[in-house]
């Protein structure tokens, strides 16, 4: 066993058994020193899976693939894990215990990474699992608070019912083809009722991680009462996962009919439903986890062209990138300012906190697509494939629905920067907090003019088998 | 040189956004970067040969993975552009701010804005210009939103998502042009060699009228002008001077770039039609702005109505009807020159308009009267640009008008014959403007009206003395802009 293949997903059990030892013997006040061991373990993952960049091959007896799709969910997964754990010692502060949640959030990391490197489904549903359990705990983290007990129970109800059919899903594939390894289902006979059937629900299995229709319920719920580092985590890293394992999946069939439309027309509901429904959001936590919908819809646009469209893998990397680097700045401006979630609450903050109200009008613009921002570079390359793929229709609606985006986004904005001074200056968290919103704000303008290099290496990644 | 004169503005935005100045020195700040940006247009225009393609050429690479690189360059039709926008914005930089609000703030945008402008007049990329052509929407949104009267957070949301949906339309047709090159490339020049979509029937089709709808929205023609009044009506008088003068210059400028200069052959196909709905955007600003009581909103009506003299130009120059080349060479530099001229017209009557909402809060005409007493200075420079915006000879608007018409007329007669009308419309809705305000019984609120200030009057003077100039001796403007070559070539 070539052990050493999975070194950063290796790191990722290393640091959260390590966060819970230290969470048994650390006090209430210093639970916050769990950060640096879940930290440590997320730059030795992220060194591991970059010394492993060049790789492509398959290992563990063809379970897990180490190719471009795995090195790029690792990257992503790993800063964006980063990013909303460090939200966390400040948030849980008044916590009584709270050293757990840092092992929760790396072993929901580690389901995530696991589902996209799964070259096997029975490794795919145990990902889709590892991710989906820890997830409800993480969600209902604040269990003293109704919105939060609510938004866990959502979660873990239609998680189990999309759970059931993803497995159910797994068995009529593996049933009807004899096989479960995605190197002999590559170009498998799928034509059969059963197996279409099949593929259908592994399909809506992956559409709950991911966010989309129909099992994008939890969303709005999740991201409005889930402790905010937890929702900014659970709106963005399953997600990534998921939308890299689907296109796993369409990769895998190219030569079935059925796939490609119905995840266009999954697409087009997912951003046109996530849209509508935040266009009259007077929360703004509901909103962003609305809009988090909506961006699901965008990313299945790249899958839906898998293969059609040579560059769809670098543009859909690039896109997942964007949106992560997006939503995470939004929740960090959010948690800076405690939370605090009402849109009147954000009446004039542009003159009492100008640096928290520039982020998120960056993080918003980016989602829009607006240039020079990394959003924007995202967006073209899904326009690029999907037109290129000959779906040129999908990219219709998606500019359809960027321009209705535009109209909630502003809600936000405009209050932010057009109304008067309010009396009291809003209370912030910490530190730490503002910090990252104001790094992930720089980063989505300096990775936007400096996308070339990256979207270079994502050009050159390989989806095997 | 290019590169400095974007770049300028925009660094200085960003210097007065983070640093605290006070308000004067914020605007003398940004007066300066403006006029400097203007100095270095200037210094590329000493050194430019006419009709003989793109100049002053710099490039470096960006996304080399995508084919897209900064790429700047000048020819004859941005060239004068880019100068009047140049100038445009420091006029409105220099014009007193109606209320001194968040000054700095105020000028860090109006320079963001102005390093975007002149972007787009002024890459040879696709892509780099999509970019600067959204970033000129977030300036303007923020600048009506923030410091404009009445509706303006409304007003401000209705600009961006219409211009959005324009220019997200542009993007697509932008990919989908591109994608027929092989390799992918977003440099203009080569699309221009190229021809991508020569020979191609319904696929061409459809990318045109995704430019089209486009740039029409921004331009802006019937009947997808309706974000303009209100943008115009609650915009600060300066943010309106370059809304008309700049930004909407961006939609015929991306007319003749991208759609006829790129598609040269499916834009012949298609001219009549454009023509025709540049007939009607002729006729309805022109009926529309007559029945208008707000002056504001009067004036922005014949910007729809000057602006499809413009596109008419571009219309008949890119009509492939032969035996026309001279008219079309001659509608084609009418064209640019009525860009120049709307520009330093309208901005000059937006300017003072903003004047009167500064003096008095209002914009309603039958609030005035007799003014000619109190505000001469104000009164001679609203004529002069009142006259020039109405084409009378000697002043810079009659070049243009004269020049689109003349090649209009030998291409289709009947539409040029039908687009006369809206001359006459003008001539009346001008006349009756100025007569409302300056003339008959003053009102005695109005009896302590002050006229321009030095600054204003100065201001007024180095747009005014422009468009005189281009009246009685345009040579060096036709000159520069030299279409026959850009027709000739295409790649100009």
């Amino acid at each position: 066993m070539p052990v050493a293949d999975l070194g950063p997903e290796i790191a990722l059990i290393a640091g959260a058994i390590a966060a819970l030892l230290l969470a048994m013997v650390l006090p209430q006040p210093r639970l916050g020193w769990c950060l640096a061991a879940a930290l440590t373990a997320l730059a030795v993952a992220a060194l591991w899976a970059l010394a492993q960049a060049g790789a492509a091959r398959l290992t563990f007896s063809g379970t897990f693939a180490l190719d471009g799709v795995t090195l790029w969910a690792r990257a992503i997964i790993v800063v964006t894990t980063a990013l909303c754990l460090a939200l966390a010692p400040c948030w849980f502060a008044s916590d009584r215990r709270h050293g757990e949640f840092y092992t929760m959030t790396l072993f929901s990391a580690l389901g995530a990474v696991a589902m996209a490197g799964a070259a096997d489904l029975m490794q795919l549903v145990m990902a889709v699992l590892l991710s989906s359990v820890t997830g409800y705990v993480l969600a209902v983290w604040h269990r003293d608070w109704a919105l939060s007990v609510e938004a866990g129970m959502k979660y873990f109800l239609i998680g189990a019912l999309a759970n059931a059919l993803l497995v159910i899903g797994v068995i009529l594939l593996m049933g009807m083809t004899g096989t479960s390894d995605f190197a002999a289902l590559k170009g498998a006979d799928v034509s059969s009722p059963l197996a279409l059937l099949g593929l259908a629900l592994i399909v809506c299995g992956l559409a709950f991680k991911l966010g989309a229709v129909p099992g994008h319920a939890w969303m709005p719920d999740v991201a409005e009462g889930a402790p905010v580092p937890a929702a900014a985590f659970l709106t963005v890293v399953p997600k990534i996962g998921a939308a890299l394992a689907l296109y796993r999946l369409v990769h895998l069939f190219p030569e079935t009919d059925m796939l490609r439309p119905l995840i266009a027309a999954l697409s087009v509901l997912t951003m046109s439903l996530g849209n509508l429904a935040a266009l009259w959001q007077t929360d703004v936590r509901r909103l962003i986890g609305w809009s988090s919908v909506s961006q699901s819809g965008y990313a299945l646009m790249a899958v839906a062209v898998a293969d059609l469209s040579a560059e769809a893998l670098p543009a859909l990397i690039w896109f997942l990138a964007a949106y992560a680097l997006a939503n995470v700045t939004a929740f960090a401006v959010v948690a800076h300012l405690r939370g605090r979630t009402a849109l009147e609450d954000y009446n004039g903050l542009a003159r009492t906190r100008p640096d928290m109200a520039a982020g998120l009008i960056v993080a918003f613009l980016s989602l829009v697509g607006i240039p020079p921002l990394i959003g924007f570079v995202g967006k073209l390359g899904l326009f690029l494939v999907t037109i290129d793929g000959g779906y040129t229709w999908l990219a219709l609606a998606a500019v359809l629905n960027t321009v209705v985006s535009l109209f909630y986004y502003a809600r936000v904005i405009a209050p932010m920067y057009f109304t008067a001074r309010p009396d009291a200056r809003p209370a912030t968290l910490g530190r730490s907090s503002g910090a990252i919103a104001v790094l992930c704000a720089i980063a989505l303008i300096g990775l936007g003019l400096l996308s070339g290099p990256f979207l270079a290496q994502a050009f050159g990644g390989v989806v095997l088998p | 040189m290019l590169t400095l004169a974007i770049l300028l503005p925009l660094a200085a935005a960003a210097l007065l956004a983070f640093a605290p100045l006070s308000a004067s020195l914020s605007r003398s700040l940004a007066i300066a970067a403006a006029a400097l940006s203007l100095v270095a247009l200037v210094v590329v225009w000493a050194g430019f040969t006419p009709a003989a393609g793109f100049q002053a050429v710099q490039e470096a690479p960006w996304i080399p993975a995508l084919g897209v690189a900064w790429r700047v360059g000048v020819d004859g039709i941005s060239l004068p552009l880019a100068l009047m926008s140049g100038l445009l914005f420091v006029a409105a930089i220099a014009w007193p701010m109606e209320r001194e609000v968040n000054a700095r703030q105020y000028y860090a945008w109006f320079l963001f804005l102005e390093g975007a402008s002149l972007g787009v007049f002024l890459t040879l990329d696709l892509l780099i210009f999509y970019v600067f052509f959204d970033l000129s929407l977030v300036g303007m949104y923020f600048l009506i939103g923030r410091w404009g009267h009445g509706e303006a957070q409304r007003a401000a949301l209705k600009f961006f998502l219409y211009t959005l949906a324009g220019s997200l339309l542009i993007l697509l047709a932008i990919i989908a042009l591109v994608l027929m090159v092989d390799p992918l490339t977003f440099d203009m020049r080569e699309l221009i060699a190229m021809q991508p979509v020569a020979g191609m029937d319904l696929r061409a089709g459809l990318i045109l009228l995704g430019f089209v709808i486009g740039f029409a929205v921004k331009t802006p023609l019937f009947p997808v002008h309706t974000w303009l009044p209100p943008a115009h009506v609650d915009a600060p008088g300066a943010a309106s001077a370059i809304l008309a003068g700049v930004l909407l210059k961006m939609g015929t400028y991306g007319l003749v770039r991208i759609a006829m200069q790129m598609m040269r052959e499916t834009f012949a196909t298609w001219a009549l039609a454009i023509g025709i709905v540049a007939l009607i955007s002729i006729l309805w600003g022109s009926i529309v702005a007559f029945a208008q009581e707000n002056l504001k909103r009067r004036i922005a009506y014949t910007s729809v109505n000057h602006m499809g003299y413009a596109v008419l130009g571009i219309a008949v120059a890119g009509s492939a009807v032969t035996g026309h080349e001279a008219a079309r060479d001659l509608a084609l530099t009418g064209a640019v020159v009525e860009m120049v001229a709307h520009g330093l017209i309208t901005g000059a009557l937006f300017l003072i308009a903003g004047a009167f909402w500064a003096r008095r809060q209002e914009y309603d005409l039958d609030h005035y009267g007799g003014l000619a007493g109190n505000a001469p200075r104000m009164m001679a420079a609203m004529g002069l640009a009142s006259f020039a915006s109405l084409g009378l000879p000697g002043l810079a608007g009659f070049v243009a008008e004269v020049q689109i018409f003349i090649g209009a007329f030998a291409v289709w007669p009947w539409l040029a014959a039908l687009a006369l009308l809206g001359l006459i419309v003008t001539a009346a809705l001008f006349l009756g403007m100025l007569q409302r305000i300056f003339f008959g019984q003053r009102p005695p609120a109005l009896n302590d009206f002050a006229d321009l200030t030095a600054v204003e009057m100065s201001v007024m003077a180095a747009l005014l003395v422009l468009v005189v100039l281009i009246g009685v001796w345009p040579a060096w403007l036709l000159e520069m802009i030299g279409a026959g070559a850009l027709l000739a070539t295409g790649g100009g």
